[in-house]
């Protein structure tokens, strides 16, 4: 592949992020991170956390390449000389054995839609510059006003659906699955920023959140924080003459005709795929879908239709971070499936570097005060806090330097301990949190353990946020010194250690998510046991006829399971439980037993998968009256072409049936669908059978709303109905139904006559309690298992090497299934791809001598790290699992809990450090 | 005592993941704030315990100013939640036994909230200010 590198005209190795560059340049151009609604330089940091925070030149604006070689302000004042502008495009041939696509979206531009003013009016804003709006980092810092006239709004109003579902302003048939969260988001945001009570209203047509925990969340929004939804497509925006302010009109539901004014304007406005990415796939030749979308299957989610190539993101369908999180796995997964023979071939091994042996000696501290060019000298005395320094205890050697962190320095430093024979390392300068990686690197080279260093931050939270008060710059900066040499004073060597890890995976459930991960695993070269509860492999799959998409789901099941059972890394338990389970990642050993029958497995990473099931509705005469049907039967009825569907002259779907309900606060997700799929099933077989979808809202979330569109097309007729006026179902002494619905426009009960009446489920996790307990995850209040982060770690436990996929986590469809399988599988060979597990460094450790096995530090881990053993009565931390948070060894009422470099010792004592003046005023004082 | 302006001293603990780089961040966006407080780098603010606080109270701090991550940003995944536990009880001690309201302050702030962390900071070093130095220090002094 040919890859163009453009030049940033800052070479990245000598930048250090002080952006005196982008102070000086006189260039101000609109800052597109905050959307232009603020100015940046022409040179600058694209956001404050950017990573590497290295800056860049904007060729495009840079005065030097508009004017020909004038100005170079930028130039002039680099500390470091950083500032290159003799560097070009770059174009490399770079080899690679997969490609993954993860190229986004493009925020819909919301000019064409005439009506709503979006290039007019300043207070008409799109979601995502509403977003930034309500951005710490943002251009108002946070502070909840409008454009306009930076006047604090009252009043804020979403509209839903702007550039989604929508065919007449642009081409976007698709829902964009998104927008209906972000509103309530910052609807709910905007009321904690604002200071006057707030008014927020979201206009929408189909309320939709399907996905974990999001329909307690627009509940709390409605309930809690007095969020207005009104269902209601706005079709007119007016100026109010002589304000800023926006008047909308729109009809209610009933046909009223409403007209409400509002200091701003947000347009929920949708995802779509820029040009830019469509060309770039035509010239990858990847397919797209009519809705500029990569096109996949749904059993291969994110693999496009060139071999090698995988998808994931928003360039996939439109989607949420968990979804784009997991997809980003499994893409990985996918990947390194092909290329599992060359892992690791590419690869650099570190050098080891012999450590010496300090535990015996006296603590002999080498001080460094950098210049960073003038970012701290010019406001802190650094010869000050140099000579300071040198009269504290332990310190064996100071010196300042004009950059701590250039290569020179590190040199430098090296020959220092050496010189000195020094055992540990202060360096006052920048942050620890960038810098503290590069000298820890050094003083390992030169022999020390790594832990045997301080920094004291004197620039980022010294020099450059007490610039005008040099004096008292100056003392914080020693205080901050003398507290970082205490610290180091104390700070022992600390041990990393390694722990081998079993190279094999177990899997608990075998349906197709659980397959799908066996698979992935055993793809990448791992030994897979798979356990299932039932007697055969296949799931819940089993009974569903196509998928969304009309791919049909039996034959890829079958080939699914004929690849796990004739694969040779697989062994597949059936009939099996897991009883018990033992050690911890990368060790653990669990009991599988298959019919009294007990296997003790060894695995290093495991996949709870173990699915989900329809819930048995005990209302609409379920099990009373044979044409109530749940939504799987109706997929064996339309299967076995049963006559009581394909002779029936009228069917009816109810949707929400145990889900969206306060015993059940959550929707399941595939139910809407799935109801219109069979309905357009049903149209197929008989165009003039009368069929009707009752429904709440209707998710048909992303592309599905295709098939939306597809159903309304070809009669299918949807009522909505309240959970406060749910349908009314009875039967008469022949069996015959009656479903009685009120009709939201009409205002009038509506009553049918089905021939067969389908019931969307909700789907519910059973059995769960005993395998939760086994691998200590936690569950949500409505069973799913509850991974370590809904965003971030959609598929990781807070325990390490336990991970989950499936229905097992939350309703999902199978395309989603699968893709959270493979993510699950690609997260457990992180696990299994590693020789050994480091462990130790800054973990917690508990003397046992002191432990009264209280175990209050066994409740407040959120990592399972800590074990009661009850022979001995203490407690015990396993430094494989812990992460370092030190919250048990704040917890631990006798102080017998350390957490290394953070010792309640080192944090006493820079307290103490911190307060040395006072206190000996205040001892001097006391006499 | 001096007669000029009172200069309290503050300690600041701050969770490495989000209040410390938020401290960063004010300082890359020069986001100018008093220098009396003293930073004590912690992993997480449940890394701070009761003791930690209570210790610089003793040696004559006053005012403390915890920062952590956000609920449900924790990069310990709870940690914070713990923070707020032992903190609104430390609180309620530290009024039980006679100390002011108000000297032990908790405030979630993120690696994006820099002007936050300034205003934090600006704000508790001037509430401080007023309310003079603390009592145990005052008795310290007298005793």
């Amino acid at each position: 592949m040919k890859v163009r590198h453009q030049a940033r005209y800052i070479d990245m190795a000598k930048c250090i992020a002080c952006g005196l560059c982008a102070e000086k340049c006189p260039k101000k151009v609109p800052d597109e991170y905050n959307l232009g609604l603020a100015k940046r330089k022409s040179v600058y940091l694209s956001y404050a956390q950017a990573v590497p925070p290295k800056y860049a030149i904007d060729k495009e604006t840079c005065l030097y390449f508009k004017k020909g070689g004038k100005c170079k302000a930028c130039e002039k004042f680099c500390p470091t000389g950083a500032v290159d502008f003799s560097q070009v495009d770059e174009d490399k041939d770079i080899s690679v054995g997969t490609v993954i696509l993860s190229m986004g979206f493009r925020p819909y531009d919301p000019t064409q839609y005439g009506a709503y003013h979006y290039a007019n009016f300043p207070n008409v804003v799109t979601g995502l510059e509403f977003e930034r709006i309500l951005a710490a980092a943002g251009p108002f810092h946070g502070h909840l006003v409008r454009p306009s006239d930076h006047k604090e709004p009252t009043r804020i109003a979403w509209l839903q659906c702007v550039g989604s579902r929508d065919l007449n302003h642009c081409d976007n048939s698709h829902c964009s699955a998104v927008c209906c969260m972000y509103a309530i988001k910052e609807a709910i945001i905007a009321k904690e920023h604002s200071k006057e009570p707030l008014d927020a209203a979201i206009f929408f047509m189909d309320m939709r959140t399907p996905g974990k925990e999001f329909e307690k969340y627009y509940w709390r929004a409605r309930d809690e924080f007095g969020v207005r939804f009104i269902r209601s497509r706005v079709h007119t925006i007016d100026p109010v003459p002589g304000t800023d302010d926006v008047a909308i009109r729109y009809l209610t539901e009933d046909g009223a005709l409403e007209t409400e004014i509002f200091d701003m304007l947000v347009l929920s406005n949708g995802l779509e795929v820029s040009p830019q990415v469509q060309e770039l796939a035509k010239t990858l030749g990847v397919k797209v879908n009519a809705n500029k979308f990569a096109d996949t299957s749904s059993f291969t989610p994110v693999a496009t239709s060139q071999p090698g190539i995988y998808v994931c993101g928003a360039f996939q369908g439109p989607k949420d971070i968990p979804q784009s999180v997991m997809e980003a796995s499994a893409a990985a997964a996918a990947s390194s499936e092909l290329l599992s023979s060359a892992r690791f071939s590419l690869a650099k091994k570190k050098p080891v570097f012999e450590e010496r042996d300090v535990s015996r000696e006296e603590p002999r501290i080498g001080v460094f005060v950098c210049h960073c060019g003038i970012n701290i000298a010019s406001v802190v005395d650094v010869e000050a806090v140099r000579d300071y320094a040198q009269t504290l205890p332990y310190v064996a050697h100071v010196e300042n330097s004009l950059f701590a962190c250039s290569q020179d320095t590190q040199e430098l430093i090296k020959e220092r301990i050496r010189e000195h024979n020094l055992n540990r390392v202060v360096v006052a300068s920048c942050t620890p949190r960038t810098h503290e990686p590069t000298f820890q690197e050094t003083i390992k080279e030169a022999g020390l353990n790594k832990y045997l260093f301080q920094m004291a931050n004197i620039r980022d939270q010294g020099s450059w946020v007490h610039m005008n008060v040099p004096e008292a710059a100056t003392r914080r900066a020693k205080d901050q010194v003398r507290m970082a040499i205490a610290t180091a004073a104390l700070q022992p060597p600390l041990v990393e250690f390694d722990l081998p890890v079993t190279k094999a995976g177990l899997v608990i459930g075998g349906g197709v998510a659980g397959m799908e991960a066996a698979l992935g695993l055993a793809g990448q070269g791992y030994k897979v046991d798979l356990v299932e509860k039932k007697d055969f492999l296949g799931g819940h799959a089993l009974k569903l006829n196509h998928t969304w998409n009309g791919e049909a789901v039996g034959p890829y099941v079958e080939s699914v399971v004929k690849k796990v059972t004739s694969h040779p890394r697989i062994t597949v338990h059936l009939g099996a439980e897991v009883a018990n389970v033992e050690g911890f990642v990368g060790n653990f050993k669990s009991t599988v037993a298959t019919q009294g029958r007990e296997t003790v497995v060894e695995h290093g990473a495991a996949i709870i998968a173990i699915g989900g099931h329809s819930f048995k509705p005990a209302e609409y005469l379920y099990k009373e009256n044979p044409r109530v049907l749940l939504s799987l039967e109706m997929d064996q009825a339309l299967r076995e072409k049963n006559p009581l569907v394909t002779g029936a002259q009228c069917a009816v779907f109810i949707q929400c049936v145990g889900s969206r309900e306060p015993e059940r606060p959550y929707c399941s997700r595939v139910c809407c669908s799935h109801s219109v799929e069979s309905a357009l099933e049903l149209k197929k077989i008989n165009p003039d059978m009368d069929v009707y979808v009752l429904y709440r809202d209707l998710r048909t979330y992303g592309l599905r709303e295709n098939l939306y569109k597809e159903a309304r097309e070809k009669g299918v007729i949807f009522i909505r109905f309240d959970l406060e006026n749910k349908p009314q179902v009875v039967q008469d002494a022949g069996g015959a139904l009656t479903v009685t619905v009120r009709d939201h426009i009409l205002g009038l009960p509506m009553h049918l006559h089905p021939d067969v009446l389908t019931l969307a489920s909700a789907i519910i996790v059973k059995d769960q309690e005993k395998l939760a307990q086994l691998f200590k995850v936690p569950l949500t209040n409505d069973g799913f298992f509850l991974e370590a982060h809904m965003k971030l770690r959609p598929v990781d436990f807070a325990t390490d090497g336990v991970f989950v996929a499936g229905l097992a986590h939350y309703p999902k469809p199978m395309d989603e299934a699968i893709a959270q399988a493979q993510a699950a599988a690609a997260r457990a060979s992180v696990v299994l791809a590693q020789d050994a597990i480091r462990a130790g460094g800054v973990v917690a450790q508990i003397d046992a001598d002191k432990c009264s096995g209280c175990q209050a530090c066994v409740g407040v881990c959120p990592f399972g790290a800590i074990d009661y053993k009850e022979r001995e009565d203490v407690c015990e931390v396993n430094q494989a699992l812990c992460k370092g948070c030190g919250t048990c060894a704040a917890t631990c009422p006798s102080e017998c809990i350390t957490l290394f470099g953070f010792s309640h010792k080192q944090i006493y004592t820079q307290v103490d450090e911190a307060l040395e003046e006072l206190e000996s005023a205040m001892e001097e004082a006391a006499g | 005592m001096a007669e000029k302006e009172y200069e309290p001293k503050i300690i600041g603990f701050f969770c490495n993941w989000c209040t410390y780089a938020g401290a960063d961040l004010a300082g890359v966006s020069r986001l100018q704030y008093p220098p009396n407080i003293r930073v004590i780098r912690v992993m997480c603010s449940g890394t701070v315990s009761p003791h930690h606080v209570l210790r610089a109270f003793q040696k004559g701090a006053d005012g403390v100013l915890i920062g952590g991550c956000h609920i449900g940003d924790c990069h310990y995944l709870r940690g914070n939640y713990m923070t707020i536990k032992r903190m609104r009880f430390l609180q309620d001690l530290l009024k039980f036994t006679g100390c002011d309201d108000g000297r032990l302050h908790l405030e979630w702030i993120s690696a994006a909230e820099g002007p936050k962390l300034a205003e934090t900071v600006r704000n508790f070093t001037e509430k401080i200010k007023k309310m003079g130095p603390s009592r145990l220090k005052l008795a310290a002094l007298a005793a």
